[in-house]
């Protein structure tokens, strides 16, 4: 062992060794995520075949217009993470720094509309459990509906808040000049991360909102 | 000069001192380590468990306790067993301890991720164990809905949150495997240099990575349900009770290979070594280990016979569970064939590995009585399934655990272990379990049913047999934990390769050093050249070594 000040950590032989096993825990990491959403997903379609009028007309009763914002929103989010990641490859470490400021904005903003539509639901009274109100016949499907709509956005949120926090602590270490053109690992990283989120909600937006648009 | 002293070596054990050298180590030795104490000791938490319920049965009236505490006692004995014991046991002791020497790295690939896996585990287990100590949980360890999401009474969130916690420990862990053997192997260690101790492992991970989540999400909906009044699996709204039976058990069978693979691992170790021959049949024990997890994925159904799954859903079930029968076969086939003109001593290890053998394939026949749709229909639900799943997790997993821990002990410590008392230990634990588990197969196949804490008088001599064996388990388990404990400090040193065995990990001085090896090592042979007479001075090359 040198006594040079080390790029790697002990345990690796060299940088690239590193680089590889670092991606590929993400990757797996990932696919545990899939596995973890894709048990709601799961139950998701189960139900929606069982109760097809139930979940169209509760579905209904979504506000489609934030959700497509939000989804414009989350889509501009992924642009900026892959400029700050792209940013991060060639050193350019002041533009990581704004890449990753307009992402944590329009995260940020993401989630104050997804709180803003809880709120909506929770005034109609929309939200599972004693209160909860749905005229016509449809009212117990339609309470499984609004289960999944909570669990599933919930949970998606709960992971958006992670990759801010995420993107908080990545900023602070570009500030402190740790990442540079020839390592810049955890930027890319964390935008897999910020990317596979956004695409838990490129499927969530239609299943969820766009369920009885077809039928007028 | 006959005061010199030995020059003290430095190893991972003696290169620093103090609670925080170990609480705050990132060594995956050390952290092995920290799993051993820990799930040593929630071993004896639901051994305490099961105790009360051996006591309890003892009588076919309810003398010792209420049928309330009696169902809190078997939930909370399966949950500490299977989550706290038996998942992590194997895969984070001798896993974490072992995987890094075996493959000739410095380290797990993310040995901080390793550290926190381990506070994970144990806040997970706190939460538990705040739950039983204030009431416990009394859902059985399977949190069937609704009862468990509705109806219960116990502490379940507190429970549920506990087992999410620590199922995330589990999922980095494998995480941590599954990255550690694809990157960090050292340079001439391809795939099929690896040890089957290795294999067993990745297969593991893999259902840690790919299994563990679902139960995550599904004990969150569960939660959620308790906490929140979600609806997702509540009858009232028509919601599914089966869903959730499919997602528990979607994860909750794979999980039963979890405890078994890395188990195998070790038994394909314990037999190499002990008959001196190389393994028979490699690459179809390293790929029935993949197999095993695969086919893992695809027989969830066969918990759900009489649930109210479809009958055809449930012939599908039947006829996929016994093909999990082939790659078992394979291995135990292929072990035996390594015993075949082998070299056979019988160290303590090689006693657990023979007796793992045994009761393995008592335990897998059996498996396929219940795979059997129309057998299981009969013996669901009863004291033959019990006693079918402890052939498998305490005959076959217990014994490889307790097998490796022997084996290693030279290791991980640098001392062995006192031989006599081992075998003895060995032996009686083989008793011993014996006699607790085999009446049950009986008593089940007569119809006493699973989970009540009285029974008809003529089901007591079964009883009485069945707990006078579980007294005799007792003391086959206390004394490798006192023995163990005194080998310590009093036992004669080990050296290097105490079984001359073959492996990587014999290689570097017991303790080893903190980074593992000296020198990178570069592997010119697998770990099973026992047909080599003469132990080959190192079966690495270290002046060949990559520079460092």
């Amino acid at each position: 062992m040198s006594d040079t000040p080390a790029i790697h950590a002990h345990q690796f032989d060299d940088p690239v060794q590193q680089h590889e096993a670092s991606w590929l825990g993400m990757w797996v990491f990932l696919a545990t995520e899939v596995m973890f959403f894709g048990g709601m997903f799961l139950g998701y379609m189960f139900y929606r075949s069982a109760y097809p009028q139930g979940f169209a007309s509760a579905s209904d009763r979504l506000d489609i217009w934030l959700g497509t914002i939000n989804t414009a929103v989350l889509i501009c989010s992924s642009f900026t993470m892959a400029l700050a990641v792209r940013a991060g490859q060639i050193g350019q470490n002041r533009l990581v720094m704004i890449f990753l400021c307009l992402t944590i904005v329009l995260g940020t903003l993401f989630l104050g509309i997804k709180f803003t539509e809880y709120y909506q639901k929770f005034e109609e009274r929309l939200v599972p459990g004693n209160d909860f109100r749905f005229e016509g016949a449809l009212v117990s499907s339609a309470e499984i509906f609004f289960s999944f709509y909570f669990a599933m956005t919930g949970m998606h949120a709960v992971h958006m808040i992670i990759g801010v926090s995420l993107l908080t602590a990545l900023i602070v270490k570009t500030s402190r000049g740790r990442f540079s053109a020839t390592y810049n690992t955890p930027i890319e990283l964390v935008g897999l991360y910020w990317h596979f989120v956004d695409i838990v909600w490129i499927f969530l937006f239609p299943l969820l909102y766009l369920v009885g648009r077809h039928l007028g | 000069m006959n005061d010199s002293v030995p020059e003290r070596r430095v190893h991972y054990l003696n290169v620093s001192y103090g609670l925080k050298s170990w609480l705050l180590t990132t060594d995956h030795k050390r952290i092995a380590w920290l799993y051993l104490v820990s799930v040593t000791f929630f071993f004896f938490i639901g051994g305490l468990f099961a105790t009360l319920i051996r006591i309890e049965l003892l009588t076919p009236q309810g003398d010792l306790v209420q049928a309330e505490t009696y169902n809190k006692l078997f939930t909370m004995h399966g949950v500490t067993m299977i989550f706290f014991f038996l998942i992590p046991s194997i895969p984070a002791v001798l896993g974490n301890f072992l995987i890094p020497l075996m493959i000739g790295a410095r380290d797990l690939a993310f040995p901080r991720l390793n550290l926190a896996s381990w506070y994970l585990y144990i806040i997970g287990g706190l939460f538990t164990l705040v739950a039983a100590a204030a009431g416990g949980v009394d859902t059985g360890w399977t949190f069937y809905t609704p009862y468990s999401s509705i109806y219960s009474n116990t502490h379940v969130a507190l429970t549920v949150v506990g087992i999410f916690v620590t199922g995330f420990s589990s999922i980095l862990t494998g995480l941590n495997f599954v990255v550690t053997v694809h990157t960090m192997r050292a340079p001439g260690m391809g795939w099929f240099r690896l040890p089957l101790f290795v294999w067993s492992h990745y297969a593991t991970s893999i259902i840690f990575i790919l299994g563990t989540p679902v139960i995550a999400i599904t004990l969150t909906l569960v939660a959620l349900e308790r906490l929140f009044r979600l609806g997702i699996f509540n009858p009232e709204l028509g919601g599914d009770p089966l869903l959730f039976q499919h997602l528990f058990w979607f994860y909750s069978h794979p999980a039963v290979y979890i405890m078994i693979l890395p188990a195998m691992g070790v038994i394909s170790e314990l037999i190499t070594c002990f008959s001196r021959k190389r393994i028979f049949g490699y690459g179809f024990v390293a790929f029935s280990s993949l197999a095993i997890a695969v086919l893992g994925f695809l027989v969830w159904g066969h918990h759900m016979f009489v649930s109210g799954q479809s009958v055809y859903a449930g012939l599908i079930f039947s006829v996929l569970s016994m093909l999990v029968a082939i790659p078992s076969a394979i291995k135990v086939f292929n072990w035996t064939a390594t015993l075949y003109k082998g070299s056979i001593s019988y160290d303590a290890p090689m006693l657990y590995a023979l007796g793992f053998i045994g009761l393995f394939t008592i335990g897998g026949l059996t498996g396929l009585f219940l795979a059997a749709l129309g057998v299981d229909v009969h013996v669901h639900d009863t004291y033959f399934v019990i006693a079918h799943f402890h052939y498998i997790m305490v005959g076959s997993s217990v014994m490889a655990y307790l097998g490796g821990i022997h084996f290693w002990w030279p290791k991980m410590t640098g001392r062995r272990y006192p031989e006599v008392l081992a075998r003895l230990a060995a032996l009686i634990i083989f008793l011993g379990f014996n006699l607790t588990f085999f009446p049950q197969f009986v008593l089940g196949y007569l119809g006493m049913p699973r989970r009540y804490h009285v029974y008809p008088p003529e089901f007591q001599v079964l009883n009485v047999l069945s707990t006078a064996g579980a007294s005799i388990l007792a003391v086959g388990y206390v004394l490798p934990l006192i023995y163990l404990i005194w080998s310590l400090r009093y036992s004669p040193v080990a050296g290097m390769n105490p079984w001359k065995a073959r492996g990587l990990e014999w290689q570097t001085p017991s303790p080893p050093p903190t980074d593992n090896f000296e020198v990178t090592p570069v592997v010119v042979q697998e770990a099973y050249a026992y047909d080599v007479l003469d132990e080959p001075e190192v079966i690495y090359a270290p002046e060949k070594a990559a520079h460092v």
